[in-house]
């Protein structure tokens, strides 16, 4: 017998339409193979194997009936932690949160309910999405499959780390300044940041409003696609959700063609601090490219020098206001503060924050506060606002004369656990090329291409388009994944070692 | 708590100068929150009417009502102001345990209306109150102190709150400074917090009840040497919760801050609650300078941007304006102008309008609510709309007098009844036995024995002297404890006496 936890979201489709397996089989398979690697891994935080395997054997009923169902019924999938799910606990991988069962379901998670997804679980992350390797989760970190010595990049390390694990063959994953394009590099996987506002955000539990968006976390460009459609689309409940129908992503996945395709190679992301075995691969990747036909030529943004930083007082200006809800009155942990009679409601707040937020948390809202108070509002939230806005007039510029952009996702390869807990700065320059997608809301893909020659490591290739234009992203990473796997002979992942499997 | 020495109001005003302004918060009377479906009537318990979003659940998103936007733009151009052609709401960042965002969603440099004006009169005379700006934002919850000895949070044993409010759409108006005389003050800002309640109601968007809270006056209040330029520190009295107590309030404040000045003392930047009871006002919450809110413009929410042609559609609903109304309704009532100011005074326009669609004549309408009303307002220290007896009531017990039925005098007693929540003026009258006699036997039998208890007067008569007729009915009237038909009474007595 095939195993089922290797096949693609697409190949289970069909297979399941076919008959030829059932739902509760692909999620028996999955739910094995979570119990037998997630313990190396710890991709979730919460696995709900009887309400995916009730879930699954409802689709299988209902398609014996000959019920009309979602192309995508009865695959299972795996939802960040970050999503609400009514009836499963939603951490964000923070304490503040610990046992919280939300009463509702965020907009995504009805989608995948009402399309039949057996839910696996809810992955790890940082905590409240606040990181780039998942090392902030209060639950502990996850590992990255192919090295567990190494982080799987982050906030999204668990979602892309159970893809990668053949955990799950989709997953949920939020993007607020790369956390599904990076951890897609790191783990050799497909992630796709939609355009801000493809996505709906209810239910989302926000970092920075302006720059959220959830995405699929998958491993083929197809398969990202089939999610995208399923998970997108105008919703009234977010007032930032775009009104106009969803790009048609899966046919540009299956388009696969980029003869004609101007492609722009964003020149200020690559260069000193990227990886040599990081650029080589992507080199090689755009050469692929151009022997396909495509057209591709060097366009300069000289703004994105400006964009870590504006990232930098942005996203903590507006997570310390989303984050303020947190405050033990509630829902959420209360922790009264220790050797005080009679505590008062701030006192019981104020004690309850210190002990549920983490570091990076607390470090981001009072970077925050800071940036948003009077006197230094102007120099601080009010330029990086400005600079958005030059930067997205620099990208329509440069989107005048491409029809894409590419640059590599990461400067780096997966790192060793614990290597830049202690400077948040350097992990921050980790987001160099991501973020400019989030500051504009653009839409970007990451596409593995290949292993560093140094460190034998994923590498990612990042797709940015034009707002609106996800379609362009995936009808050139699928034909870049194909033109690459006839390369290789196979997928990258096929060549990850194998994980010892617990019994 | 030292004991403050008030300067007398008139005093104050030798030496100092008040710098006033208002801030109405009007509850709109939307059927849903400001930004989510929870439906929004007064008095539910608590803790019914919430959802993620009112509640702040982790990941939930605020949605705009469109008809609490639509309310906003008529109340901006009922009090003259422009309307923006683009605002953004802004988060008002701070922590209270009764706000569940933990921040308020408000307008900060953006708002929906600003640059307005209204007309009030006081005496006579009329006072321009420059708007400044009318913008929108949510309600928090409402948390309620239980144990203590003053409902407070000081001293209580523990609090609960309730959601329900929270979310409930509100529009802000703040005034600029309002420039009187001095001794005007509190009569102006009276008038404006009631011509603002009239205007607002007249447009439908709101209860406009001081009494629930769905309009809410906060005065700021500061002095300055008579003379100086150099702004005193304010106070914020909020709390008010009727139309006199915003008077009183700002005479209050005016005789607190003269004591503290005189004295040599600062002015404390704080909130400050009204005392119903004593007239006075308590310190609340200390506020100063270094408060920072940390607006930013709120990223879940687009931009609000209502296009001309709805302005000027909406301009069109808008009811004819008060000072067209009133010289409409005085010349349709016959009314003199001072009939006219005092009955703006009393603060009875509507409810003399209500009282003559009910179908009373505009001059007994004016009767009852200038007089009896008014006269009864004044004595229990309530708002003449406030007394428990709605102008259709009137009507009723006028419609008793018209019919013959009761009098002017009985019909006092009826108003005490149904105030008094005994039913309907009908059922008062039936229980408390209140008709008029007219019943020729009974009323014959008292003429008789009034006649025989008065032989001069009833020889009077007799003799063609008409005027001392009075003498014979008052003590039929007293016999009957004021329930004869005084009109049948006096023609026993002529037809008797002829």
């Amino acid at each position: 017998m095939t195993d089922l936890t290797r096949k693609t979201a697409d190949e289970l489709a069909r297979s399941l339409a076919s008959k030829e397996v059932s739902s509760v089989e692909v999620t028996q398979a999955l739910v094995d193979r979570i119990g037998a690697v997630d313990g190396q891994i710890h991709a979730f935080l919460h696995v709900d194997a009887e309400g995916a395997l009730a879930t699954a054997a409802d689709v299988d009923a209902r398609r014996a009936n000959g019920e009309q169902l979602s192309y995508l019924a009865g695959v299972p999938i795996a939802v960040k932690d970050v999503l609400a799910t009514k009836g499963l606990p939603t951490t964000c991988g923070s304490k503040m949160l610990d046992g919280w069962i939300p009463p509702y379901d965020a907009t995504v998670t009805a989608k995948i309910k009402a399309a039949g997804l057996p839910i696996l679980g809810k992955t790890n992350m940082d905590e409240f999405a606040m990181g780039s390797s998942t090392e902030h989760s209060a639950y502990g970190p996850t590992h990255n499959p192919w090295d567990t010595t190494r982080i799987p990049g982050g906030s999204g390390g668990g979602s892309a780390a159970a893809v990668a694990a053949f955990e799950a063959p989709l997953a949920i994953g939020t993007d607020t300044g790369g956390s599904i394009r990076q951890p897609g590099a790191l783990t050799g996987t497909v992630g796709v940041k939609p355009t801000y506002g493809g996505v709906s955000r209810y239910g989302l539990v926000a970092m920075a409003s302006s720059l959220d968006q959830a995405g699929p976390v998958t491993r083929t460009v197809l398969d990202a696609a089939l999610l995208h459609e399923l998970i997108a689309g105008h919703d009234p409940m977010d007032s930032t959700s775009i009104p106009d129908a969803v790009p048609a992503v899966v046919a540009a996945a299956r388009r696969a063609d980029v003869k004609g395709l101007r492609i722009g190679i964003v020149k200020e992301l690559g260069g000193e601090g990227f990886q040599p075995g990081v650029e080589a691969r992507f080199n090689e990747a755009v050469e692929l490219l151009t022997s396909a036909g495509a057209e591709v030529v060097e366009v300069s943004i000289p703004s994105l020098k400006y964009a870590l930083g504006a990232y930098y007082l942005v996203m903590p200006s507006e997570a310390s206001s989303n984050l303020a809800k947190f405050d033990a009155m509630r829902y959420g942990v209360r922790v009264p503060p220790a050797g005080v009679d009679d505590p008062s409601a701030e006192q019981v707040m104020a004690s309850s924050r210190d002990a549920g937020f983490g570091d990076e948390v607390k470090r981001r809202i009072i970077l925050g506060t800071y940036a948003l108070s009077s006197g230094y509002y102007d120099a601080y939230y009010g330029s990086a606002q400005k600079v958005r806005t030059v930067l997205s007039r620099d990208f329509t510029a440069a989107f005048a004369g491409v029809d894409l952009l590419v640059s590599p996702t990461s400067p780096t390869t997966a790192y060793p656990l614990g290597d830049k807990l202690d400077d948040p700065l350097a992990m921050y320059l980790g987001d160099v090329a991501t973020i400019p997608a989030n500051l504009i809301g653009i839409p970007g893909l990451s596409l593995p291409v290949g292993l560093a020659d140094e460190d034998d490591l994923p590498v990612g290739l990042q797709f940015l388009a034009p707002q609106k234009a996800d379609d362009r992203l995936y009808n050139a990473a699928a034909a870049l994944e194909r033109l690459l796997e006839d390369k290789w002979g196979g997928t990258l992942l096929s060549r990850a070692p194998e994980l010892e499997v617990a019994r | 708590m030292t004991t403050e020495t008030l300067v007398p109001f008139d005093e104050a005003l030798t030496r100092y100068d008040p710098v006033m302004g208002l801030e109405i918060h009007i509850e709109l009377n939307t059927a849903t929150k400001m930004f989510c479906g929870c439906p929004t009537e007064f008095g539910a318990e608590p803790n019914t009417q919430v959802c993620p979003v009112c509640l702040a659940l982790p990941g939930a998103l605020p949605v705009v009502n469109a008809k609490a936007v639509e309310s906003a733009i008529r109340m901006g151009l009922a009090l003259n102001c422009e309307i923006a052609e683009w605002c953004r709401f802004a988060r008002k960042n701070y922590f209270y345990p009764d706000m569940p965002k933990n921040f308020q969603t408000s307008q900060y440099d953006e708002p929906i209306a600003f640059d307005g004006w209204v007309d009030v009169e006081v005496d006579g005379e009329t006072f321009r109150i420059e708007i400044e700006r009318a913008h929108m934002e949510d309600d928090t919850g409402k948390a309620l102190h239980v144990g203590g000895s003053t409902g407070r949070i000081h001293g209580a044993d523990f609090s609960l709150v309730d959601y329900n409010r929270a979310g409930i759409p509100l529009i802000e108006i703040v005034t600029r400074t309002i420039e009187v005389p001095p001794e005007k003050a509190p009569a102006v800002a009276r008038a404006y917090v009631s011509y603002v309640r009239d205007l607002i109601g007249g447009l439908g968007v709101s209860d406009v009840r001081m009494d629930q809270g769905s309009l809410r006056a906060d005065v700021n209040l500061s002095l300055k040497p008579k003379g100086s330029t150099v702004l005193g520190t304010r106070s914020e009295t909020k709390n008010v919760n009727s139309f006199r107590s915003v008077e009183r309030a700002v005479r209050f404040e005016i005789s607190r801050h003269a004591g503290i000045l005189d004295a040599g003392g600062k002015v404390v930047q704080e909130t400050r609650h009204f005392q119903e009871d004593t007239g006075t006002t308590l310190p609340g919450r200390e506020k100063s300078d270094a408060d920072d809110y940390r607006y930013f413009p709120e990223p879940d929410l687009a931009p609000v941007s209502p296009s001309r042609e709805w302005v000027e559609e909406l301009r069109a609903t808008l009811p004819e304006p008060p000072a067209v109304r009133r010289a409409r309704l005085q010349a349709d009532w016959g009314f003199s102008d001072l009939d006219m100011r005092d009955t703006i005074g009393a603060g009875a326009l509507d409810l003399i309008v209500a009282t003559v669609e009910a179908g009373t004549t505009p001059q007994a309408a004016k009767k009852w609510w200038l007089g009896e009303m008014a006269r009864r307002a004044n004595e229990s220290g309530h708002d003449i709309d406030a007394l428990g007896i709605t102008p259709e009531q009137v009507a009723e017990i006028q419609g008793l007098i018209d019919a013959g039925r009761i009098n002017d005098k009985l019909a006092r007693s009826v108003f005490d009844g149904v105030i008094a929540g005994e039913g309907t003026a009908e059922e008062v009258v039936v229980a408390r036995k209140l008709e008029v006699v007219s019943d020729d036997g009974a009323l014959g039998a008292a003429v008789d024995r009034a006649i025989e208890g008065d032989p001069d007067a009833a020889q009077k008569i007799r003799g063609g002297n008409l005027g001392v007729a009075g003498a014979l009915i008052g003590a039929v009237m007293k016999e009957m404890r004021g329930q004869a038909d005084a009109g049948r009474v006096r023609e026993l007595i002529l037809e008797k006496l002829s």
